[in-house]
């Protein structure tokens, strides 16, 4: 047990910016707009994947982070997902709630749950692995090492995408790692705090 | 490896405020299903499991003035206190505290009789147990749709095994609210009759309301039987984020993986308490999974017509039962079963048995094309 564990890659997403690693690979300084903001991410890394149009927010950001930090990599097929939010997926519960008296939607409702992100996450790579949601006031490096380094520990995973992917009043906050064997930073907590808060300024 | 051993439990539910009261109920074939009048349904009305608030508000009232505690919180608070006045020497700073909730207190985005808005949020409301127990540790929120309550004991199983902590309590709730009520209304998904769980004519679900808490510990307890939980798996479909592998492949998969980990095959299982919803999709999911793992002789029940769904609290209420179904040597009938309506063998349970069990399988699947297994097994001194 507490083999030697990787950050082997990391993506932020914030304030209209979108990192890979400590390096910026995408920004809009123009647009406010969030809906504007994801599409033209999804159109620069040229993702073909019809069903983003379907997704809540939460889920698009998900989707285009796990995209640049799998991108062009060989997929552990027991890749864990280990997710962590403070909002759950309030933003689109407010939508439901909103349209309750007017006609609900199903295509709305199922998006009232935060592990929607797993799921959409899992069907578009492929992966029957395990899946965890859990619920933080803020980013909590412990949490998230503790849980992850578990999960390698214990074989029940082979490799982890994990972090934080926070969406609340149209402000997002996202921060996930790919944990594996490879790479220079070591998989630790005070290295997940440090990379969470780190600011290209 | 660490055992991991389950020790005093608690079940709040429409059937009772305890787990000896849920228990005397599912014998008796009581079902905490009621018509309830929700001018969101044509016919008037729905079945689901709600506790009356008069009920609540009585059994609250002997632990203190709850009445600042949202109807969900008081839930949890009374499951959690029933576990900690049977523990009270518990060292609350070796215990983790892990909150499974589904939705948590939603009901307040539709009608807020004065609580601050950010209390809908489940950081707030396991700020609310956390505060009110004076654990001294941060809880752990899970909230992975309806496995929810299964990954939390797993999650809690795995934190002592890899020695974060010695003891956990898990306690998991969800309350019935409009908001989820039309929203499976919207899948067409609801029955407008109490639901048959695997039954030829099953039409759907109904939703319930419930809490459950139990105390886990990496320490032998000194009783001459416990149950410990030796195998637990999840495994994501990766098919649809609403409807269910019709191969039940990671169902098949987390099944698999428990088994393994507790180092028994399909033979050794003497129960299921299964998922069952009442769905045609997700009931006939099931019996295909169970079929692939070589399941489908094994006894199996589905509690889903006593209670209804609860959500992120029922594969905890269900996981609870199933122990106290081993310690009993009891098999509990699936209630509303009237004849296969699945296209693979499924043995459902039809009458209260007594029957020696040593291995139990508890499943749970949910949107995002969750699935998680546990497998437990009572362990008798020599």
């Amino acid at each position: 047990m507490n083999r030697d564990y990787r950050i082997t890659n990391f993506v932020k997403i914030k304030n209209h910016k979108i990192y890979k690693g400590r390096e910026q690979i995408f920004s809009e300084e123009r647009s406010e707009d969030l809906n504007s903001f994801l599409k033209n991410a999804y159109s620069s890394f040229n993702m073909s994947y019809p069903k983003f149009y379907k997704m809540d927010s939460l889920c698009k950001l998900g989707t285009i982070a796990t995209e640049v930090l799998l991108k062009g990599r060989k997929i552990h097929p027991e890749t864990a997902l280990v997710f962590s939010n403070s909002a759950s997926s309030l933003e689109t519960d407010k939508i439901h709630q909103n349209s309750m008296g007017k006609g609900v939607s199903p295509s709305v409702f199922v998006y009232t749950l935060p592990n929607i992100i797993s799921g959409e996450i899992s069907i578009k790579y492929g992966l029957q692995s395990e899946n965890a949601f859990f619920i933080s006031k803020t980013f909590d490096s412990g949490l998230i090492h503790n849980y992850t380094e578990i999960l390698l520990d214990l074989n029940k995973a082979g490799e982890v995408v994990c972090g934080w992917i926070e969406l609340k009043n149209d402000r997002y906050d996202v921060f996930l790692c790919l944990i594996s064997n490879e790479g220079e930073i070591s998989f630790s907590k005070e290295n997940l705090e440090e990379l969470y808060l780190f600011k290209d300024e | 490896m660490t055992n991991v051993y389950l020790l005093d439990d608690a079940i709040i539910s429409p059937l009772g405020f305890s787990t000896t009261e849920n228990l005397t109920a599912i014998k008796n074939g009581i079902s905490g299903l009621k018509l309830h009048n929700n001018s969101l349904f044509d016919s008037g009305g729905f079945y689901a499991g709600i506790i009356e608030k008069s009920t609540i508000d009585k059994a609250s009232a002997e632990i203190g003035d709850l009445s600042s505690f949202t109807k969900l919180e008081k839930m949890m608070i009374l499951a959690v206190q029933k576990v900690l006045s049977q523990n009270e020497d518990l060292d609350l700073s070796k215990t983790e505290l892990i909150i499974s909730t589904t939705k948590g207190n939603i009901d307040l985005l539709q009608e807020n009789p004065g609580f601050p808005d950010k209390r809908v949020h489940l950081t707030e409301l396991a700020k609310v147990i956390k505060d009110f127990f004076q654990f001294s540790r941060e809880p752990l929120v899970i909230s992975n749709a309806c496995v929810s309550g299964g990954l939390a004991l797993a999650v809690a199983k795995r934190y002592i095994q890899a020695k974060k902590v010695e003891n956990v309590l898990v306690v998991g709730g969800d309350v019935v609210s409009d908001f989820v009520v039309s929203g499976f209304q919207s899948f067409h998904a609801i029955s407008d009759q109490p639901c048959k769980p695997f039954s030829h004519n099953r039409t759907g679900i109904n939703l319930g309301e419930a809490a459950a808490a139990v105390l886990m510990t990496s320490k032998k307890p000194l009783k001459p039987i416990n149950i410990e939980i030796t195998g637990d798996a999840s495994a994501n479909d990766a098919n649809h984020i609403s409807g269910p592998s019709r191969t039940g492949e990671g169902l098949f998969k987390s099944v698999k993986n428990a088994l393994n980990e507790a180092g028994v095959t399909a033979k050794d299982i003497d129960y299921i308490s299964a998922h069952g919803t009442g769905t045609v999709f997700n009931d006939e999911m099931e019996a295909v999974a169970f079929t692939r793992s070589s399941l489908q002789d094994v006894p199996l029940n589905s509690y889903k017509a006593y209670y209804g769904h609860t959500l992120g609290a029922s594969a905890l209420v269900e996981s609870i039962l199933t122990k106290h179904a081993l310690l009993n040597d009891e098999l509990y009938p699936s209630l509303n079963y009237e004849g296969s309506g699945v296209t693979q063998p499924v043995n459902v349970i039809t009458e209260l048995q007594k029957k020696p069990l040593k291995h139990a399988l508890k499943t749970a699947s949910g949107f995002g094309g969750c699935n998680l297994a546990l497998v437990f097994k009572k362990q008798e001194d020599e």
